[in-house]
């Protein structure tokens, strides 16, 4: 669904030009993709939300993958480092000004060299980051369009696992002009990526006479909830090798992953690789979003094994550079190894709890999930409760819970899942509490169902 | 081997050219008035180091506002999570405002129809990308600052046509420049999609008159094309008479929410009144609606970090510290200014006639062995290497004429400047000095009285332009 390419303007000022001067294609464009339907699920929740106080009967957020578990601990560590509150030492802030003057899209280098060690530590070691390949951007959204620039050019494609992330739809292709051809996954095989379907998307594209640039994961996957197996992750760079594309890996994800031992980075497959051409055709994405909770914050980096992309992502993050206040907040707090590696397992501890809460919550209900490892959401199957297993027999039921349980989660169609049914339910985002509301309304919903 | 897009191997980037590599001289060796003084002193950097005094002694009786607190109590959690590419209304509501203080509240900023970006490096691409296709042009009144072929260019695809200015008329914008650019754009084929202009200028240091200002939105709509102007500098305005922003004519010609209202943008920026590029804030302004809202979808790709938006809401809501700061760093650049314009005149070199910005756009053409830019980059290596100056030659601003250079005198301590000042009046007498040897008398005297003449045209011709300050 499209706008109207036209805008209405009054043409009673006189001038001889009849042409009503146009937006661009891109400004009048969906591409954003804000008009799909499932933005009513926000809609209804901004109009009626749940608070534990006040609106105990509202619409619950289960739909934003926020991670709120872990707050108290930045709290405290940010208070104890600066008790008088000035950021840039005491007494009317020396160090101020320079912060102020600094906009050099190098990156504080000592918020680099935290960025790094910080990957380094979530990986456990098994690879390492060399800051200077880091480059800033504000926001993981950012860092992919950024890539996507620079890797493909307008009517080139990149390959997408289905599901994926609602927002690439955005923040690859809009401004870029760049198309997304899926490689479709399904649950036969826990949608995990099969060298099958990565040749069918592959020709696919061939077919329609687009030109591939390269695939994009995101690793541990959202919708899914689950790391990518270290096999595939093989077998995807050697799949990258051979049609000679790239491979980009949004990692935003790998400091929630319940056990580390559970995720290989790809930085750990490529450290163990000598041939540059291999290596260089390999970008990671992160940020500090999820893994922190920080999205406000807008900290988000690309890290590439190719000088060319790194230069050249270095001069576009002149677009997009992460605010020099926020860099230097953060710069000590992530380069105190004893804080950041208590955090990472804190965090991961909270997380593995809250997923469990919530998968076992809902086994009682009846209903299974996706065996998951990972992120701030399970993927729920519902297709079972499906009157139609279409795309509209998905939407009525997203509904029917939107309306009856007033709970907001995402339908798998929003993720491009070509299977019907499946739903991402977020969980960090919320106090246990509301959590365990969410859970009640779900059993009550189902018994309900069982009695007809 | 996988190749990168057309953007990686074009030169849209910008970094070859001079502006560019005089920064990475700079870096090479800076000066430093301990320990390296003789190093190059950086003048071709556009940065407003006037008054950090006074935001640091704001922030000291403020700690709240750095420290993420409100009332004392922390408001950690909600900035960390705040990512709405509406922005914080405060702080829209603080930005609006502090517009208007700029522009003597002759007129008002609508908050809603502000859209916040990572800068106005941000704010001026997302405008291209909203306004023109690929292939589309804007037009550029010349000389014009060098980011703009990457900002403009770049990523959007966009072309830039020059509206060309000289020095006949202090570089103002005419009738027939601006009808010969779209001309210009017709004969190559390219779609004009607006104009772009920075008021006040960079690197000219003056803000447009009245005159040019109306004329040009007479243009935009006689042509049905749109205007942006970028009033980065607008604080920053420092003489005799008061800043004239596009707002204030779109009023004053009763063209408020009209059609042609919808088609004059507004960009700003916090970076040079306040002297802050490293927070990144800048802002779109745009009275349609949907510019607005895809602007706002837009910024996604550069929203200002929560904790920012945070402390500069506290700072500009407080009209007290607005209202002394505005006056504050007018009065200050003023007296900057003045200090570089005296030293130059000492060194017998005159600048335009400057009431704005952050730098003198300075007249060496006296100074060419020959009026050509070969001869300009001969000038300005000499200048960085051997006087070890970093000013930005006119060429690197598209400018149509040789031997002006763009002198920055806001980011450097007074006695830097002075420095700076006697090394170029070393340079220009030893290099005088040599002319002198090579000519007979005669001439030397008949150049000189040229050059007095021309001098003397040149400020008749701006009596009605910048009053005397007398």
């Amino acid at each position: 669904m499209g706008l109207p390419l036209m805008i209405e303007r009054s043409s009673n000022n006189n001038n001889n030009n009849n042409n009503v001067v146009e937006l661009s294609r891109v400004a009048v464009s969906d591409t954003h993709g804000e008009d799909s339907p499932y933005f009513a699920g926000w809609k209804a929740y901004d109009e009626n939300p749940y608070d534990e106080t006040h609106n105990p009967s509202g619409v619950i957020q289960m739909g934003l993958a926020e991670n709120q578990v872990s707050f108290d601990l930045l709290e405290t560590y940010l208070e104890k480092k600066n008790p008088e509150g000035s950021m840039w030492g005491s007494k009317g802030a020396p160090g101020f000004r320079e912060n102020a003057l600094f906009q050099d899209y190098h990156g504080l280098k000592t918020f680099r060299q935290a960025m790094a060690s910080f990957m380094e530590q979530i990986r456990g070691g098994k690879a390492r980051f060399d800051p200077d390949r880091i480059v800033l951007t504000a926001g993981a959204t950012a860092a992919n369009e950024l890539l996507t620039f620079i890797l493909a050019d307008p009517n080139d494609a990149l390959l997408v696992p289905t599901p994926y992330y609602p927002g690439f739809d955005r923040d690859l292709r809009w401004r870029t002009g760049v198309k997304i051809v899926p490689i479709h996954c399904d649950s036969s095989n826990n949608f995990q990526i099969t060298p099958e379907a990565l040749e069918s998307a592959y020709q696919t594209a061939r077919d329609a006479n687009i030109r591939v640039r390269g695939v994009l994961i995101t690793n541990p996957s959202n919708p899914l909830g689950a790391t990518v197996q270290k096999k595939v992750l093989e077998d995807l760079l050697d799949f990258c090798v051979r049609k000679n594309i790239h491979l980009v890996s949004d990692e935003i994800y790998s400091g929630s992953v319940f056990h580390a031992s559970e995720f290989t980075s790809v930085a750990e497959i490529v450290e163990n690789i000598d041939d540059v051409s291999v290596k260089e055709r390999v970008h990671i994405v992160y940020s500090l979003s999820k893994d922190l909770g920080l999205p406000g914050f807008r900290v988000g980096t690309i890290y590439s094994y190719n000088d060319n992309v790194v230069r050249t992502a270095r001069r576009m993050s002149s677009f997009t550079l992460v605010s020099s206040q926020t860099q230097h907040m953060l710069a000590s707090m992530l380069s105190d190894v004893e804080f950041t590696e208590k955090y990472i397992r804190i965090n991961r501890e909270r997380l593995r709890r809250r997923y469990e809460t919530i998968v076992e919550g809902l086994k009682k209900a009846g209903i299974e999930c996706l065996k998951g490892n990972a992120g701030l959401f399970c993927w729920m199957n519902l297709g079972f409760l499906l009157e139609k297993k279409t795309k509209d027999g998905e939407l009525q039921l997203w509904d029917v819970i939107l309306k009856e349980l007033k709970l907001n989660i995402s339908p798998g169609t929003s993720c491009h899942c070509s299977e019907f049914g499946w739903f991402r339910v977020c969980f960090a985002n919320m106090s246990e509490n509301t959590l365990e509301i969410a859970l009640k309304r779900i059993h009550e919903f189902m018994d309900r169902r069982r009695k007809f | 081997m996988k190749q990168l897009s057309t953007k990686v191997t074009s030169n849209g980037h910008g970094q070859d050219s001079s502006y560019f590599l005089g920064w990475e001289e700079y870096e090479k060796n800076p000066y430093d008035e301990i320990t390296n003084p003789n190093g190059m002193i950086q003048m071709g950097l556009a940065e407003n180091q006037l008054c950090f005094d006074l935001i640091e002694s704001w922030l000291a009786k403020n700690p709240d506002a750095a420290s993420l607190k409100r009332n004392g109590q922390s408001i950690f959690k909600e900035l960390a999570l705040f990512q709405d590419y509406h922005g914080m209304p405060e702080f829209k509501k603080a930005m609006a405002e502090f517009m208007e203080e700029i522009r003597g509240n002759r007129v008002t900023f609508d908050p809603k129809k502000i859209v916040l970006a990572a800068g106005s490096t941000s704010a001026n691409e997302t405008l291209m990308f909203c306004l023109a296709e690929p292939g589309d042009a804007f037009l550029l009144p010349t000389p014009y600052y060098p980011g703009f072929d990457r900002d403009l260019k770049w990523r959007t695809g966009a072309e830039i046509l020059p509206i060309h200015c000289s020095s006949s008329n202090g570089f103002q914008i005419t009738e027939a420049a601006l009808q010969q650019a779209y001309q210009q754009a017709q004969k190559l084929d390219l779609k004009v999609k607006g104009v772009l202009v920075t008021n006040p200028s960079n690197p000219l240091g003056t803000a447009l008159t009245r005159r040019e200002l109306n004329l040009l939105v007479d243009f935009i709509t006689s042509k049905n094309i749109h205007l942006i102007s970028d009033e980065i500098y607008s604080g920053t305005m420092f003489g005799f008479e008061q800043f004239i922003s596009v707002m204030d004519v779109l009023k004053d010609k009763k063209l408020e929410n009209t059609e042609v209202s919808k088609r004059v943008h507004v960009v700003y920026s916090l970076s040079k009144d306040l002297g802050l590029p490293g927070f990144r804030v800048g802002a779109i302004y745009s009275n349609d609606e949907m510019i607005v809202s895809a602007a706002t979808k837009m910024s996604s790709f550069g929203l200002v970090s929560s904790q920012t938006q945070y402390l500069l809401s506290a700072l500009l809501s407080d009209k007290k510290f607005t209202s002394q700061y505005l006056e504050e760093n007018q009065k200050r650049l003023k007296s900057r200014q003045r200090r570089l314009v005296s030293g130059l005149e000492a060194a017998g070199i005159t600048s335009l006639r400057s009431n704005a910005g952050l730098f003198c756009w300075v007249d060496m053409r006296h100074l060419l062995d020959t009026n050509t830019f070969e001869a300009e980059l001969e000038l300005w290596k000499k200048i960085v290497y051997n006087v070890k100056l970093n000013i930005s030659p006119g060429s690197s601003c598209h400018c149509t004429e040789p031997g002006w250079f763009r002198v920055c005198f806001a980011n450097m301590s007074e006695d830097t400047l002075d420095l700076a000042l006697k090394r170029l009046k070393t340079f220009v007498e030893s290099t005088d000095c040599g002319r002198m040897i090579s000519r007979s008398s005669h001439e030397r005297l008949k150049s000189l009285r040229k050059k007095t003449v021309s001098n003397w045209v040149f400020r008749v011709s701006w009596s009605d332009r910048v009053p005397d300050e007398r």
